[in-house]
């Protein structure tokens, strides 16, 4: 199966400190992958190795086959990268539906020069850009609220609203931050929902970091778990939940409770 | 206090419907164009054009501090430049005035961009620093560049432009030419403001983690930015030099990169009538307030202060978008769910 992201022992180290630790992920196309582990495991710095935030001190990063490694962060989101935040970064200045043209390809690389003199021409084009950046909040169903200043809407919908905005760059692999953290279980449900639209509908693949166990064993195709910056276990949802060293990381070894009990 | 504040609260949120708008507006237009007629005094005439001249540097300056968030400090350089760079090629060359002047503006605009190179990685205060510096610089360069610029003794005699055969000249033509030329600004900021280019270059300035992850390359906006703003003030400096006549290095010194910087702060930071209003206030009240001269700095003073304690984003400050403004002007003319675009698509 094609390939869409190959990570070789990627390596990063911030002072003494190694943060990721000589980590090999693989994703297939058409695959949802989780990415789990205690808090400071190193998620995002992994995600932020992936979209450019950092560079790796070793290792390589494929993504679709053609090495990335050293590109930019802006460059690879030209690729096909596309990414959330886990502290929502919308532009707090602007409305919601201007949250998405900012990302649309052809909002941000239109032309100044014609913004300026033909003004006519570039409006027709924008009635469509409108169109498709309306679209994508529909997805989300933020159509609604598409005046609305982006800051102004409930955190849950600030999540979704990151996510189509990652979409409408149109990536081939979204990472989601976190995607359902402080939502509620409705919102969460909605969340799924998505997803599932994305993968299935828009066939983008998703790499999603997540704590809520229930929302990652039911969404995942595959899970790998880091621990202090390790990948520590990697496998199908059922496997994962029955693994000993997963369940150590999470809760410990449990030795301390049995000399308590005795 | 409390009073003032909530009748300006009632000012801020008040809608003046589109009609009374466009009266407004026509009002405005007449006013401006029978100007000359009206004001018979060449200083009063004099003080207008200063007005506008500043609202031109105020606007493009604007575009570096408020839209592009670079606190510039030496803005006087490229207004400098852009005068210097069209007066020589005029006076040594003999060539057009607007040739001259096209010239001066690509000029600073490309060394505005070359300035803004070692810039791009400072933040706030660091960039004061830097850019105060090249101001500093740049004048004396002027005043020691005796074979070039002739030094502080100025270049006097600036020739008039000429357009078609006709010599502008006189206040009344420099009243007409400086008003077109605000028009022409005002008009360019607002297509600024709205064009996925102006996003952008928002988008940069509020978050450049976010604006990486979206695509957008942050030295590529900061840079252009700062190259369309300081070409903006090139293209006003090649106007002042012709309407004054004479130029000399005292007319682009440090004092004149503060007063532009007060008056987008005062007027406030990333607004088009902001910026207008703040250069007009600060050109014209101490002209008006020359009478007790002795005075004018505590009146001046106390404003600066007032408007920190009351009104820190300016007078006329827009820190947000309150409509979708992309979405509204892409829409002129489109009624309401009418987006020939978007039906398509449902069909």
């Amino acid at each position: 199966m094609e390939k869409i992201l190959q990570v070789k022992s990627a390596t990063i180290r911030f002072g003494g400190l190694i943060a990721v630790d000589g980590v090999d992920l693989e994703q297939s196309r058409g695959e949802i992958l989780s990415l789990i582990g205690p808090n400071g495991a190193g998620k995002t710095t992994f995600f932020n190795l992936l979209t450019g935030v950092y560079k790796p001190n070793e290792g390589t990063i494929k993504f679709l086959g053609q090495n990335i490694t050293q590109m930019k962060a802006h460059e690879r989101n030209r690729m096909g990268i596309a990414r959330t935040f886990q502290n929502i970064r919308l532009i707090k200045s602007m409305t919601v539906l201007e949250n998405i043209l900012i990302a649309h390809p052809d909002c941000k690389n239109e032309k100044f020069v014609n913004a300026l003199f033909f003004p006519g021409k570039t409006n027709l084009k924008r009635r469509e850009i409108i169109a498709q950046c309306q679209e994508l909040l529909q997805v989300v169903g933020l159509l609604e609220m598409e005046d609305e200043l982006a800051t102004s809407l409930p955190y849950g919908k600030q999540r979704l609203l990151e996510i189509a905005r990652g979409l409408a760059t149109r990536p081939k692999l979204l990472l989601l931050d976190e995607p359902g953290a402080g939502m509620n279980s409705f919102e969460k449900d909605e969340l799924t929902q998505v997803i599932h639209r994305i993968t299935k509908e828009m066939e983008i693949d998703v790499l999603i970091i997540e704590h809520d166990m229930k929302f990652v064993m039911g969404i995942s195709d595959r899970i790998i778990v880091l621990d202090h910056g390790q990948k520590i276990a990697e496998g199908l949802p059922a496997e994962i939940q029955s693994n000993e060293k997963v369940i150590q990381a999470y809760l410990g070894s449990g030795e301390f409770v049995d000399e308590e009990d005795e | 206090m409390g009073k003032i504040k909530e009748l300006y609260g009632k000012l801020g949120k008040t809608k003046l419907s589109n009609k009374t708008k466009s009266i407004l507006m026509i009002l405005a237009g007449l006013a401006a164009l029978l100007c000359p007629f009206i004001i018979t005094s060449k200083y009063t005439l004099h003080v207008i054009i200063s007005c506008f001249i500043y609202a031109c540097l105020t606007l493009s300056l604007n575009l570096i501090i408020g839209w592009s968030g670079q606190f510039s400090l030496g803005h006087v350089c490229f207004f400098g430049m852009g005068a210097y760079v069209t007066t020589l090629l005029m006076t040594n060359f003999g060539m057009n005035f607007f040739f001259a002047w096209i010239i001066g503006i690509v000029f600073t605009a490309g060394f505005a961009a070359l300035l803004c190179l070692p810039t791009l990685k400072l933040r706030g205060d660091y960039i004061a620093v830097v850019t105060l510096g090249f101001g500093e610089v740049f004048r004396l360069f002027l005043t020691n560049a005796v074979d070039i610029t002739r030094g502080p003794a100025g270049i006097p005699s600036v020739p008039d432009p000429t357009v078609f055969g006709l010599e502008i000249s006189g206040k009344t033509a420099y009243y007409y030419f400086a008003l077109i030329l605000l028009i022409g600004f005002i008009v360019f900021m607002k297509r600024f403001n709205n064009s996925g280019f102006g996003m952008a270059v928002m988008t940069v300035n509020e978050d450049d983690i976010a604006a990486t992850a979206l695509g957008l390359d942050p030295r590529k906006y900061k840079l252009s930015a700062f190259a369309i703003g300081g070409g903006m003030a090139a293209l006003v400096g090649g106007f002042y030099a012709v309407y004054m006549g004479m130029i000399a290095p005292t007319s682009f010194s440090y004092a004149e990169s503060i007063k532009m910087v007060s008056m987008t702060v005062l007027g406030g930071m990333a607004s088009i009538p902001g910026s207008i209003l703040g250069a007009f206030l600060l050109t014209a009240l101490p002209e008006m307030l020359r009478s007790f001269s002795e005075y004018r700095m505590v009146i001046y003073g106390a404003a600066m202060v007032i408007m920190m304690i009351f009104k820190p984003d300016g007078i006329w400050g827009r820190n947000k978008r309150r409509k979708n403004e992309y979405k509204y002007v892409a829409m002129r003319g489109v009624k309401n769910g009418e987006n020939s675009a978007s039906k398509k698509r449902n069909n």
